[in-house]
Parts: C-alpha cells; structure tokens; sequence
C-alpha cells in the first residue's frame, strides 16, 4: 500500500509552506495546533528562523477547546497579539483536528480584521498536504488580497515560488534576479524572498510572471485572472547544473509571452514528450522539468520527471510519473539507470543505478544543506 | 539584566502560582538541544518505531530519526483526508502497520507504535489494532505509545513513553543486588554519587543506555531496586516497580543540600547501605561552588528549565553561594519546586522569571549589558552569550556530585566560549546527529 513507508521522508507539510512562504512579508501566521508545527517547521523547513525574526506562532490547541468549540480563547489570543506586535497581516493556518471539528475559519479571520483593523486570511491547510499545496495557497491569498491594480510597466517580471524549500542556497534568488536583470527584464517582486509585501503588492506592474516552483503556480493563476499578466514555467538556476541552452529558451519564451499575452511551459514543452529511457529526475517538476529540458538541449539523454508532490498536473510532460509516497517513487525508479534527486533516495534505486546528488530542502530537511 | 516586565517577565517576589504566565499564543526558539520521542524510543535496542498520522505532523520525527542516521529504524503510515471522510483510520492504521512490518529486511524484536491526536478523536479502536497486530506477528512485542499533544489534560506523550517503555519488561525472578535506573535519557556520570555508593555497598547499577541488545533491555527486569531521577520519569518507573513488585526509590536530581541527604538517607535504609559523610560531600560541594565564584564573580547568570528540571533550585544554591542570578527561563513553575520558589520569593524577588514561548520573545532584545554566564541552551540563546553551560534535561548529572559537576561546567563555560549559532540548533543532545 502506498501509505506506508519504510525508509523515505515524507516533504515537507502544508503548514510549513505557507509559513515558508509568508516568512519575509511582515505579517503574522498562526497555526491553530496543539505543539509541534512550530518545532517541525522551524527545526527543518526553515533555514533563516535563527537570523531572522518572523512572527510565526501556534495557539496551543487543547482537546477540551477543540471539543467545546473555545474559538474566543483563538480569536482573543491572536487580537491581544496583533495589537502588540502590528504585523502587516495575519494569517491562520489549520491542522488536522480543527479541520476534522469544522473550525470556521473565514468567520474567524472576519471577526479578527475587524477587531484589529489588520488584513486577516485563512490560508487553505490541514496538515494533509505537501508543501506545494500549501506555499501556493499562501501566495494566491497574497495575490488576492495585497495585489493592486496598477498599469503595467513594459519590460517587467515578478519571480513566483522562491521558498528555501525549493530553492534553500543562499545565492538562488540573487541568480534569478540576475538572470531577468540580463534578459533585460526589471524584477517587480520575488515571490517571496527578497522583497517586502509592499514590493509584492506592486506586481500588476509586471508585463510577465516566472513560475520557477509548483508552488508559485497558483499565484501566477490570480495574476493571471485578476489583472491577465501571462506566466511562464521554468527556471534558469537549478544547483549549479549547465542550462545555459535552456536559459536561451527560458528567456525567449518571457519575452513571447510579454508580447503575446500568452502562457508558456517550457519546462515541459522544451524537452521530448515520448521519453522512455532510464534516466530520471525526482524533485519539483518545475526545477526537475528545466533540468531535463536543459540536458536534453544540450545533447544529453533523455530524462524524465518523477513529481514526488501534490503539483498540478499540468506541470508534467506526458512521459513523467507522479509518484505518491515510497512505494509509488520505488517502483517509478525500478529501471533507473541513472537518477538525479536527494541522496536520500539512494535507498530505493535499484541494483547498479547511480544518483547525481541534487539536494532538496523539502525532502531531506538540514541533511541538504 | 532583563528590563522587560510584563505578561511574559515577572519578579521572583511576584510570583504566587506555579503558572506564573497566561496562556497564549506560542514561538518556538531556534534551540533543540532537548530530546523529542523520537530520540526517547531510539533508547531501546533492536527497536522500530512505527508512526501513523498526517504529512505535517511527520515531518518532524522523520527527520529526527533521519538526522540520528536512524532511518532504518523508522517508518511511518501517512493519514489523508479521504481516511477520516471515510472512516477508514483504523483499517489504514492496521494495515498500514503491518504493510510496513513485513517491507523491513528483518522483523525487529520489538516495535514502538505512534498514533495521534486524530485516532483519539475519531474514536480509533487502538485496542483492536494492538490485538490484530499481535496476532500477525507474535514475536514482536508492541509498545503503546501516542504523539498526541493536544490531551493536555493527561500526562504527556513524554511521560507516558517513559511508562510504555518499560512494559516489555516481564517478571522474573530479581538479582537483590542489581539496581536500575529507569525513565532517564542520559546515562547517570560514571563518578556519579549513586554509582559510588552502590558500588560500595556490593551493588550493581544498571540503565537502559547500557543495553546494546534487546535482551539485555529485556534483564532490566531482573533488577530487584527501580529508581527513577528525572521527573518525567517517576510515574511510568513508579507503576512498572509495582507491576514486578520490585522496590522502588523516587531520588530526583537537585542542588538541595538537606534534600540529597534526605535520599541518601532513604537508598541507605531501603539497601542496607553504609551512612555517608554528609558534612564532607557539603564541604568539597562549597569549595567547588567557591572556585567557581572566584571565576565567575558577579557576571549575571541566566539559567533556563530545558537545562535541568531543577532551575529555581538551581538558582536558589547559586544565590546561597555569592552568585549574581539575574534571569530564569522557563514554562511553569515545577510542583517539585515550590520550596525553591517560596525561598526566591522571599529572599531573592529581585531576579526575574521569562516565558520561554510568549510572543513577544520573538521580537524580545536578545543582548544584555554584561556578558552572561548560561546555564541551557534557551537562556543562551534568549541573553546572547557565548559563555553557556551546554547540558539538556539533567544531563545526568546528580547528588553532591552533580553539584560539584556544574560548578566545574560554570567555570569551564565562563572560560571558553562557545558557538551557540552553530551548536544549540542541533537536536538531541547528546543523540548522534549527523551534524
């Protein structure tokens, strides 16, 4: 059965990416929890919690409030809260047993934007999710609520889905900034590192949007309804790995759909749809689906993605496999000769397969860095 | 010094209950020195850990046994939303289990299953889980335990681990002169007093991080004497000695004069043993503690409950000994503590007591005005120093020795410094990490 696994990591939760996600804006995310989100997410998913002071807190949900409905003791606790520390918004996350108990969520953060003046939302989590689901849910709410309607500036690009969980090395958004910088593209805003919620609220502005994470899909697809800025799948910088050839496509392809108004996913599109070699990628299918256009532009073999995650299916060439849990991914790299992914992996490869390292945050936690 | 006060600062001469903070909001410091269940069940040899609950709640004790180099001893069931819409927990559970038992190159003797809050609210028959689970695989012994932190108003999932741990154990005829010590995570100090004396006395001390196999975890049960000194420890030692019928001394670890003579007193009648010194043991502790001062002088000491069980205690033999205790970091005030409390109260209302998880400690100042001397993890991190005792939970540390230990630490801390960037985000001390 796929629900059981004997040696793999489960990615990171629903919970963490939205605090992963939010962590640089000014705001304040609470998990309404017993104990342990916090410790989990800022113990393994979190790389920049010692140096940098981020309001993220948990309620410390007991049963008798989670039986007796206490969601006074929630609100009056966060509204105490928020007036002390003024953060730019407030953000309430859930976890399993308020999701089983039916916990009103949209009521909760109604009452609590009222009672504080401050911008309150619910980022759609119960602890069941990955990641993915979970940072993109918390940069659409971004994009609905901050985003304001502003003439776009031609020749501009919001970057979307840059978490550490994805992208944990320390230079990743600094490249990604210079890779728009010498297309001759101006950055807006990074969703979301390295920007402020002001930045990240400006980003109508932009004539196009980079989706370099399955996370920043869902945001790009507000942007894209709110205000019809057309996005683009894919990514210049994946660890260090030669894409130059791809980089050329990647920027093409920014500059079509800045003209055309058109979407685009060259992570998928730019690389053969009919692979059926043994050589595979496992990690985001963004990143994993730019490496594989990128080696097969520059000559390599043919590779496919293996998505571990709860990405959009959209995000995958039809050659890819989209592998829930352990079972699902050993059996998808059963005739791997050759695989890049997480050393972790390393324990379900077959007899004589070869791993080329390609450290994830959200799978392997501290032990990628 | 603290300048702060405020709902998560109080004065020692303000505090009236052992909950001297509202309940709030919590953060969670950058510090993980302190053993999670995970590090706890990796205590027992030949042990699988088995958990069973949704993606986020995994997360961090996958990658605890992960980051200990244990995968291989870990494995877990994934619950989803469909499983609690359709009410198939338990048969996930069952299944699950037993899936995963039979994928492991080999069945370990022994296997330590974790369900959650959600098996508690869904009203999952863990009963009827244990009893399928027994019957597939007779030869391994299932341990109940639960990672369910939202029953606050049971004993911890802490707690009860301490207690499961220990109902492998089967009785057995008792070795009089084997004793054992039950529930601690750290082993007690080879110099240690209880050591010595026992030693001394014909005895023979025994712990759980002595075992290197299953069977010899299994001989602990032989031990004709428990004793349990770590507080999470007492209630799951104290049942297990009466379910062996085997006597049982509750001896804590503490920086109290009179209170470590007091157990003295007691090992020394329950085992027949020869009466001990006690004004010399308090002598070399005074001039252990003297040197230390020397050293240390009036540099403000912070010292939090992450470090030992005992932090009023601690504070209150400090205090007695000339040294300038300014902070104290911790949750509630312990039960065990109430004297300590009542003596800083009186004689030391000066010093302030800080919330570990309030809010505001996120934004809180993390620099003082003199350097400080810590004693924890947490304190270091919340006071900014690099001169820190770095021990967790005791770190076995106990009677007039443990006391002569810790003004050896003191001086030692005061001494070098140390890089708290770089060591106390590291989890599980005194675990092996991969870092």
């Amino acid at each position: 059965m796929n629900r059981s696994n004997r040696i793999l990591p489960v990615y990171t939760g629903d919970v963490s990416g939205a605090c992963s996600a939010l962590f640089e804006l000014g705001g304040m995310v609470v998990i309404h929890d017993p104990s342990g989100c916090n410790s989990t997410y800022n113990t393994h998913d979190e790389t920049r919690w010692y140096d940098h002071d981020s309001l993220i807190f948990i309620t410390g949900l007991t049963e008798r409030d989670a039986i007796l409905g206490n969601d006074d003791k929630l609100i009056r606790d966060v509204v105490d809260t928020a007036r002390e520390l003024r953060p730019h918004f407030i953000a309430l996350c859930n976890s399993p047993i308020p999701w089983i108990n039916g916990t009103d969520f949209a009521a909760i953060s109604h009452l609590i934007e009222r009672q504080t003046d401050i911008p309150c939302f619910h980022v759609k989590t119960n602890g069941m999710h990955d990641y993915v689901v979970g940072a993109g849910n918390a940069l659409a709410e971004i994009a609905r609520r901050f985003v304001v309607n502003k003439p776009q500036v031609k020749d501009t690009v919001n970057i979307l889905g840059v978490t550490p969980l994805d992208y944990h090395q320390t230079e990743a958004s600094g490249e990604l900034k210079r890779f728009c910088d010498e297309q001759g593209l101006t950055v807006t805003s990074c969703w979301a590192m390295g920007s402020t919620l002001d930045d990240l609220a400006r980003a109508a502005e932009a004539s196009v949007n980079l989706v370099v994470s399955a996370a920043g899909l869902a945001a790009a697809k507000v942007l894209r309804e709110r205000f019809g800025t057309p996005y683009v799948v894919g990514t210049p910088y994946a660890g260090g790995a030669d894409l130059s050839a791809f980089r050329s496509t990647l920027a093409q392809a920014l500059r079509n759909a800045s003209s055309s108004g058109q979407c685009a996913y060259p992570c998928r599109d730019a690389r053969p749809q009919d692979v059926t070699g043994t050589c595979f990628i496992v990690c985001d299918p963004v990143v994993g689906g730019s490496l594989a256009a990128a080696q097969s532009l520059s000559g390599m073999a043919a590779t496919r993605v293996v998505c571990p995650t709860e990405a959009a299916p959209e995000l995958l060439a039809p050659c890819d496999i989209a592998a829930d849990g352990e079972e699902e991914a050993e059996a998808a790299l059963a005739s791997a000769t050759s695989v890049t992914a997480d050393r972790f992996y390393e324990a379900v490869l077959p007899e004589g397969a070869t791993l080329t390292p390609l450290p994830h945050l959200a799978f392997s936690g501290r032990n990628a860095l | 010094m603290l300048t702060r006060l405020g709902p998560s600062v109080v004065n020692a001469g303000d505090v009236s209950s052992l909950a001297p903070f509202p309940s709030t909001l919590e953060f969670n410091p950058p510090v993980h020195g302190v053993w999670n269940i995970v590090h706890m069940g990796m205590l027992i040899p030949e042990a699988h850990q088995i958990y069973v609950c949704a993606v986020n709640c995994m997360r961090g004790v996958v990658l605890t046994a992960a980051e200990m180099g244990m995968r291989e001893r870990f494995s877990y069931v994934v619950l989803k939303e469909e499983d609690i819409t359709r009410g198939t927990v338990e048969q996930i559970t069952l299944e699950g289990i037993a899936d995963t038992l039979r994928k492991l190159p080999k069945l370990p003797p022994c296997v330590i299953v974790f369900p959650v809050c959600t098996h508690h609210f869904l009203g999952v028959s863990m009963a009827r889980v244990y009893r399928e689970l027994e019957r597939q695989f007779p030869n391994v012994d299932f341990i109940r335990a639960f990672m369910d932190p939202i029953m606050r108003k049971h004993l911890s999932p802490d707690v009860r681990l301490r207690m499961a741990m220990h109902d492998p154990l089967r009785p057995c005829d008792p070795d009089e002169r084997l004793v054992a010590v039950l529930g601690s995570d750290f082993s007690l100090d080879e110099g240690s007093d209880l050591r010595r004396v026992l030693d001394a006395g014909g005895y023979c001390l025994t712990d759980i991080q002595h075992c290197s196999t299953y069977d010899e975890y299994l001989a602990l049960a032989r031990a004709s004497t428990f004793v349990a000194v770590y507080p999470n420890a007492n209630w799951g030692a104290e049942r297990t000695a009466r379910r062996l019928d085997r006597r049982y001394l509750y001896l804590p670890s503490c920086f109290d004069y009179v209170e470590i003579a007091a157990q003295y007193a007691c090992l020394a009648e329950a085992l027949g043993l020869p009466a001990l010194d006690i004004a010399a043991e308090i002598a070399t502790c005074d001039k252990a503690l003297l040197a230390a001062h020397n050293e240390v002088g009036d540099a403000p000491i912070a010292i939090d409950a992450s470090a030992h069980p005992r932090p009023l205690g601690l504070a209150r033999l400090l205090i007695e000994h000339g040294f300038n205790v300014t902070e104290i970091y911790l949750d509630a005030v312990s039960p065990e503590e109430t004297t300590a409390a009542e003596w800083l109260h009186d004689n030391a209302p000066q010093v302030q007591l800080s919330s570990i998880v309030m809010p505001d400690l996120r934004v809180a100042p993390r620099t003082r005005d003199r350097e400080v001397l810590a004693i924890g993890q947490k304190a270091a991190w919340f006071t900014g120093t690099s001169h820190f005792v770095n021990i967790v939970e005791g770190a076995g540390l106990w009677g007039f020795a443990g006391i002569r230990t810790m003004a050896d630490l003191m001086r030692d801390a005061w001494a070098h410094e140390k890089d708290a960037r770089d060591l106390v985000p590291r989890k599980g001390l005194g675990c092996p990490s991969c870092f």
